[in-house]
């Protein structure tokens, strides 16, 4: 074995003082699979040194709240005996390396994660944050990760309901690949990572161990440079059959009673799995390497545990149940081997070949493990754009319809999502390109919504902001498809903490989602830390990902977002004035990327959203869908693009101008559309209420018109929305 | 009517086919793939999904497996034998149906509504569908349907081609043709047309507030003819 130093340790990610401390903590030097395991533990990735602190500010408590974050997911009450767990992850820097599978493997380690806690995967969403559209790495790295997407949800037959798509020069060398899964799950039978009990068999099920993804977690960890190519080997490889076979395994021996506690083992494979099993069930393990079922010949000790295969998980059985579970791992023809047992030494202890080869409190690596509380800089409110008459003199409505509609973050994204089995479980019922995705609970008459959203644009501007806003949008997605918003799951994906302008975006934007989840009631319950999206010093903008639920008691009572019928008419829920600093319109038309982001009224944003969900409920709305990106005029088209139909709509009062009004993007708003017979009761509930609303148009014929200010007809429009991304992905 | 659905590794539209069965009538029963004798049936379904990870050529591995036999022996007896998607691509490795599924001609994986145009009603899968297009729902990598001009001669000289991707006006023709299927055919029958292979998936639309519900039409046909 080779002798351990400080330069070893540096070349494992580790700091020289963090080499010190394991020094210091074992009174040794580590030997190189200590090491191996140290650096593992430690690395951001698995540690949250830089975040820990932070994250617990966050709000995680409710009454529906059946598990907060900790666990492997999060898992919420739905009522009746069922639970959603969920969680959203990252698998950003083996996306950028190796898009496919990169973009695959993240696919799958959330499945596991949901499914690892006894629930089967109903819904697949995804976040994913491209460089911008002229750089020559952008289309093949979008190509591969939808393609790996769908080639891990496909093959497992677990719908993809909705998902978001960004493009931004601030990606172009750190991508974004964030993966959700939603999970079903009886109440009753929901299984944790706790371990319990001395003498317990130690059980490995799954495909065989291989050096792919070795350092994985590491290398999540590290900014990129120049070598990047070079961590090629160090992005796994998935195999998403034997991950179906694997989830139909673990949920067949689920259903008895035969776990204690079962982890999958994703960042840093078997280190991580086992030591965290033990460590929250306050244990000791002891692991024989040589029982480890591997793919490869020689791998030595250090290899097995810093191994990140896919499609692997660790379970600690009652003694005496080893046959009946090996009996239906032989059934799925995976792989069963009983590698260990618990013990009381509170220590892991590794042997190899009859040789102890590693031994560690389990305290060293989980609880003394490094936290920091990084320097970091508060934000300032960027100063207004005052933009003056003349801005606007030149500029008409139609031009600017049409150039925000065919922007790559506005132009539909059917491209991609068509490659999604989106439909696979029976059980779809809002598709991609909606609000949200709605899937029923099988079998019931509930629904659950899901979506996920970010606002870098706002979190760049003023991080504090951006952070409610992504928390709010989250929520209107919700309130937009009629459910009940109930929690979410956050990505936090940044910089190099070590930079404080960096460090302060996260602290700023973990505020702001910790104020809006609060104040709407809307608890975080499960997510993860992505920091060092960073390459040769140019971090990406702060990009927290917000992955929300809802739940719709009736799934026949869920809203859609197309228009419905001539002579209904649309009400603006929410005050328009005018806000279009940081806007697509003020990037777009005026060129102008300064300014503040909208302001986020929480108050306003509550009443209005439950005054939605008031007016659902009484069955007065057809159709409703949030106004977010690309203002007014934009929700419009798309409602109108959808629905097949047009819209006059009636002149604005008031001190904004036209341009402000149609593509401001104040916050908290939405449009719905009421039947004639409905306008004077909708119109009196929400004077009553104190709702602010407009009186915004009537559907009629095939074009949208403004006085003779605007006429365009939904076809003009709808071939550059509906075409944009399919053309640029074929030049 | 009783039916049974054929579980091998790797599938997963067993669970969706065996509620549509069940939604329209049918007593039905799972199978694994590891069993030799299938229960009485008077149908057997080879659902979709990916069986055996169908990493080598989608449905070759599933065509060899050991229940196979079983469902050979089964169709040439006259047994119905309905595959859907994956269990399209398997009727064709083990030689029930003629021809191939290739990749589809654009490269993707295709999850989307289409329109089918029924070519033959003289079966008991069609027979008495009033309509002549059907609303249907294909998601597949593979189902670019190919055979040799013999083989598209004679499945055309016996009325074979069941069903051929179309607009919502019956037209088949290139231009609503989704994978770059020869012919646009969607779905074919053997001779006897006592088996049925087709890719799009009707147990995906059996309600109103799924993708659609012309699949109802296609059950509801099915158990009244058998």
């Amino acid at each position: 074995m080779s002798e351990v130093n400080e330069q070893i340790a540096i070349d494992h990610g580790l700091k020289k003082d963090e080499y010190k401390k394991i020094c210091d903590l074992l009174k040794r030097t580590p030997n190189i699979t200590e090491l191996g395991v140290f650096s593992a533990m430690w690395n951001e990735h698995c540690s949250y040194k830089s975040s820990r602190r932070h994250l617990k500010k966050l709000h995680t408590k409710g009454n529906q709240v059946i598990q907060g974050p900790g666990e492997n997911a999060g898992v919420v009450d739905i009522e009746d005996d069922d639970a959603i767990v969920f969680k959203i992850e990252s698998h950003n820097h083996p996306s950028f390396i190796e898009p496919y599978q990169g973009a695959a493997t993240g696919v799958g380690g959330i499945m596991r994660d949901v499914f690892t806690m006894g629930a089967r995967p109903i819904a697949n969403l995804n976040s994913i944050h491209f460089g911008s559209i002229d750089h020559e790495k952008t289309r093949n790295l979008l190509r591969g990760v939808v393609k790996g997407i769908g080639g891990y949800g496909n093959c497992i037959g677990v719908p993809t309901i909705a998902g978001q798509t960004c493009f931004d020069k601030s990606y172009n060398g750190n991508i974004l690949v964030n993966a959700m899964t939603l999970g079903l799950v009886n109440k009753n039978k929901i299984f944790y990572s706790k371990a319990a009990g001395v003498d317990k068999p130690v059980i490995y099920v799954g495909s065989k161990t291989g050096r792919d993804g070795i350092h994985g977690a590491s290398m999540a960890s590290a900014i990129f440079d120049d070598k990047i190519e070079e961590k090629k080997p160090t992005v796994q490889v998935g195999d998403p059959f034997t991950e179906k076979l694997l989830l139909e395994a673990c949920l067949e021996l689920m259903a008895g009673k035969s776990i204690i506690s079962i982890q999958d083992m994703g960042a840093a494979g078997l280190t991580s799995s086992s030591i965290e099993m033990a460590s929250k069930g306050d244990l000791g393990i002891e692991i024989d390497l040589t029982k480890v079922p591997c793919r490869e010949e020689n791998m030595t000790p250090y290899e097995i545990m810093l191994s990140e295969s896919q499609e692997r998980m660790l379970i600690v059985l009652e003694a005496g149940k080893e046959d009946e579970a090996k009996k239906i791992f032989d059934k799925w023809n995976l792989d069963f081997a009983v590698i260990g047992k618990t013990t009381n030494s509170k220590n892991i202890e590794l042997y190899f070949e009859n040789k102890k080869v590693a031994e560690i409190p389990i305290d060293f690596l989980a609880e003394n493990a490094p936290m920091y509380d990084r320097k970091w800089i508060k934000a300032k409110l960027p100063k207004e754009n005052n933009f003056s008459k003349d801005d606007f003199k030149s500029l008409k409505l139609s031009d600017c319809l049409n150039k925000i509609l065919t922007d790559p973050n506005i132009a539909d994204k059917e491209w991609i999502w068509s490659q999604y089995d989106h439909t696979v479980m029976g059980d779809t019922i809002q598709k991609p390109g909606g609000n949200a995705g709605v899937v029923r609970v099988h079998g019931t008459n509930k629904a659950v919504a899901a979506s996920v959203d970010s606002s870098a644009t706002y979190c760049h501007a003023h991080p504090l902001t951006g952070g409610k806003q992504v928390v709010c949008e989250s929520w209107r997605n919700m309130i937009s498809v009629g459910a009940k918003p109930i929690a979410i799951t956050n990505c936090l994906n940044f910089g190099n903490p070590e930079k404080e302008k960096n460090m302060g975006e996260f602290v700023e934007c973990v505020q702001g989602i910790t104020e809006a989840s609060k104040y709407l009631n809307y608890p975080v319950v499960s997510g993860n830390v992505s920091f060092y999206n960073e390459t040769k010093d140019k971090g990406i903008k702060p990009t927290p990902s917000i992955g929300g639920i809802g739940l719709l008691s009736d799934y026949k009572q869920m809203v859609t977002m197309e228009l419905k019928n001539d002579g209904n008419y649309l009400l603006v829920i929410g005050k328009t004035e005018g806000h279009l600093d940081q806007s697509i319109f003020a990037k777009n038309i005026l060129f102008n990327h300064n300014g503040p982001p909208p302001e986020i009224n929480l108050f306003n944003e509550k009443q209005n959203g439950m005054s939605i969900l008031n007016l659902k409920n009484k069955n007065l709305i057809e159709t409703c869908h949030d106004v977010s990106l690309g203002g007014i005029l934009t929700a419009i088209s798309k409602m109108s693009i959808k629905g097949s139909k047009g819209v006059k709509l009636f002149t604005i009062e008031g001190l904004v101008n036209k341009f402000e009004y149609f593509f401001g993007e104040d916050q908290g708003r939405y449009i719905i559309e009421i039947k004639p017979e409905n306008l004077e009761n909708v119109e009196k509930i929400l004077k009553k209420d104190s709702i602010h609303f407009d009186k915004l148009g009537i559907i009629e014929s095939n074009q949208i018109t403004y006085g003779s200010d605007l006429k365009i007809s939904i076809d003009d429009i709808k071939e550059g929305y509906k075409n944009w991304l399919k053309e640029y992905m074929v030049n | 009517m009783k039916s049974s659905v054929i579980i091998f590794p790797g599938s997963n539209c067993d669970r969706d086919m065996d509620v549509a069965l069940k939604k329209f009538g049918f007593e039905n029963q799972m199978v694994w793939h590891n069993d030799t004798n299938i229960p009485k049936s008077d149908l057997i379904v080879l659902p979709g999904g990916f069986s055996y990870g169908d990493y080598l050529r989608c449905g070759s591995i599933a065509g060899k497996s050991r229940i196979i036999k079983s469902v050979i022996d089964f169709a040439n007896s006259g047994g119905l034998v309905l595959g859907i998607c994956n269990g399209f691509q398997i009727l064709t490795e083990t030689g029930l149906l003629p021809g191939i599924l290739q990749q589809n001609k654009y490269l993707n994986f295709i999850c989307k509504n289409v329109f089918v145009k029924i070519k033959n009603k003289e079966n008991k899968y069609f027979k008495n569908i009033k309509k002549e297009v059907l609303e249907l729902h294909i998601a597949h990598n593979e189902g670019n349907y190919f055979c040799s001009n013999d083989e598209l001669k004679s499945i055309e000289d016996n009325g074979q081609i069941a069903v051929t991707y179309c607009d919502d006006k019956g037209n088949d023709n290139e231009n609503n043709n989704p994978n770059g299927a020869i012919q646009n055919i969607a779905g074919i029958f053997n001779k006897d047309k006592n088996i049925l292979g087709m890719m799009p998936h009707p147990e995906r639309m059996i309600d109103p507030f799924l993708s659609g519900e012309d699949g109802s039409l296609f059950f509801e046909n099915l158990i009244g003819s058998m």
